[in-house]
């Protein structure tokens, strides 16, 4: 029940990978580029590794639903060792672009997705996220590759707001690689 | 100075309080408490406001705490969620009887058990009847308003009764969203000074407050507490038509969504109700005049106000995301029924959305499509019924 002007982007990864994190951040940028949105995160239980969902909503109109999102347009998996399970293509159609963190390249995926329609794209985000930020965490690198598959938001704005955020926590080191690691992830990502 | 900010319904709500400064803010800090308090006593350590900040060892110990200090003329707030609420809820009525306008956002969940942590409003309709003003938001931006809205209601001289302000679990609290915050200056100007009739601490004219009241004078207090809330209805108008002249956003009891020609509606609470918008008009392309009546205030109930709204229509649905044993339907849907009093002959009920169950609008535009075949054959078939269940 979206309108023609709304993207809605769902979130695959496992606790711990910031899925939530970057549902939120994607959607706090896109606020920043004077656009409504949304963002929120699928709670169950709290623990490391378990398989969760995060949302992100952008429009050029007010957004008034408050429910979670069944035909994504965007569909981003952080963690590949999900690709097998219903709940990745649940919903999705034949136009949903899948975003895929994965060494593998997109013919290859998507095998595994078992679907034959849509645009699948892969990036080896934990790769990337390894050499450029020194820990496993793909979500800034997946918001590159995210930026490449639909324009959502701008690659300028998400690079100020990672630095606006976390410099005071993280310092220059860590904010220079995750902006590396989100230029890379824009730059590598691959599509059929 | 207004501005643009993305806050979730917690952060909103902490925002709120931010602005308004309150003297004191007793909080149980474990859980059930939700960020919402997290936030707020962040603020309290960063000193971006004055409050005196209480921990304390259980939320019967917040109300309580909440309870001497709003007697001693603070103005006085504290936040809880689902089990929490029902370990105040002895001392909420007590805040209540004894007339104390304490503020209290809650974060609607469900209850235990089974236990669950997700959405419904079993919590606050729990305390339907403990004589707290209750006000609901669709969304983080009414979060914000409704929190500032509530301490010029309760503590207004002719009210005096505390006031929950009340946002959907996860739904609200957990999701980032666009708020115009109108900043420190602003609010101030709006809530005022906080000059309570009566303090404990005023030597000059000393009271007792929670004496006995026996047969002698309890069910006169009682009947004082009906005509404080009755009064409210008229501040709660008053107050939402000053916020509105201040940032645009007018309130009253509730918010009529495309009904002026509507022949089938729902009437809800909280969320739900922006879905139920968007259902409408994606029903309306379908050739359905669907609308909805979302409720703000639900207590003091304005009743007569919805009846006479709803005797327009050919059919009606009322929401519940609570649900009450023994008594077929939810809580809304008695109310408003016993208010219409046949005069909207086609009214049914949906329980919906228990311990956090999605309702999605495709769903709620199939209410719309069922309420116009019970308009069109005019038998209204089941009164009582679920959606979203596996059956």
């Amino acid at each position: 029940m979206k309108t023609k002007e709304m993207i809605e982007i769902r979130w695959h990864g496992r606790g711990g990978q910031g899925a939530k994190t970057a549902a939120q951040l994607v959607a706090q940028v896109a606020m920043k580029e004077g656009k409504s949105s949304q963002g929120f995160p699928e709670y169950g239980p709290e623990r490391m590794g378990a398989p969760i969902r995060g949302f992100t909503r952008i429009s050029e109109e007010g957004i008034r639903l408050h429910c979670p999102i069944e035909h994504p347009d965007v569909v981003v998996v952080l963690d590949d060792t999900l690709l097998g399970m219903p709940m990745i293509t649940e919903g999705t159609t034949d136009e949903t672009v899948f975003v895929i963190n994965s060494d593998a390249d997109p013919a290859a995926v998507r095998k595994v997705l078992g679907i034959s329609k849509g645009t699948v794209m892969s990036v080896a985000a934990t790769k990337i996220a390894i050499d450029e930020i020194g820990r496993p965490i793909p979500n800034t690198p997946m918001i590159g590759a995210l930026i490449k598959a639909t324009e959502c938001i701008q690659l300028e704005s998400v690079k100020a707001d990672v630095k606006k955020k976390f410099l005071d926590k993280f310092g220059e080191r860590v904010v220079q690689g995750n902006i590396r690691a989100i230029e890379r992830a824009y730059e590598e990502v691959k599509a059929e | 100075m207004a501005e643009l900010v993305g806050l979730t319904g917690n952060e909103a709500g902490a925002e709120a309080l931010k602005d308004v400064n309150p003297d004191v803010a007793a909080v149980f800090p474990i859980t059930p408490q939700t960020e919402l308090m997290h936030q707020f006593s962040s603020y309290v350590n960063d000193g971006e406001v004055d409050t005196e900040l209480v921990p304390v060892e259980s939320e019967h110990s917040a109300q309580s705490a909440c309870f001497g200090s709003a007697a001693s003329g603070a103005r006085t707030v504290t936040a809880t969620s689902s089990q929490g609420l029902m370990l105040m809820a002895e001392i909420c009525y007590i805040t209540a009887g004894t007339r104390l306008p304490v503020v209290m956002p809650v974060v609607n969940r469900a209850l235990s058990g089974p236990i669950n942590i997700h959405c419904d409003h079993s919590d606050a309709m729990g305390c339907r009847d403990s004589g707290w003003i209750q006000i609901y938001s669709e969304n983080a931006q009414e979060v914000y308003d409704n929190t500032i809205q509530a301490f010029r209601i309760g503590e207004h001289k002719d009210v005096l009764l505390p006031v929950m302000s009340c946002l959907d679990g996860f739904i609200l609290s957990h999701t980032m969203e666009s708020v115009e915050v109108i900043g420190r200056e602003a609010v101030q100007g709006f809530v005022g000074e906080y000059d309570p009739a009566f303090s404990l601490l005023d030597t000059q004219s000393p009271i007792s407050i929670g004496p006995l009241h026996l047969t002698d004078y309890y069910f006169e207090c009682k009947r004082q507490e009906v005509e404080a809330m009755e009064n409210a209805r008229q501040v709660i108008l008053d107050v939402g038509k000053e916020y509105g002249e201040l940032t645009g956003r007018g309130y009253g009891f509730f918010e009529e969504y495309r009904l002026d020609d509507a022949e089938v509606a729902i009437v809800a609470l909280g969320s739900t109700c922006g879905t139920a918008k968007a259902a409408a008009d994606q029903a309306r392309e379908n050739g359905v005049k669907a609308g909805v009546l979302k409720l703000r205030v639900f207590r003091p109930f304005p009743g007569d106000q919805i009846a006479e709204v709803i005797s327009r229509m050919g059919a009606v649905a009322v929401m519940d995301r609570a649900i009450s044993f023994g008594l077929q339907g939810g809580p809304l849907f008695n109310e408003v029924r016993s208010f219409a009093n046949g005069r909207c002959p086609n009214l049914i009920n949906y329980v919906y959305g228990l311990g956090g169950r999605d309702i999605n609008a495709t769903e709620i535009e199939s209410i719309f499509h069922e309420l116009e075949k019970i308009k069109d054959s005019g038998q209204p078939g089941e009164l009582y019924r679920y959606i979203g269940l596996r059956e």
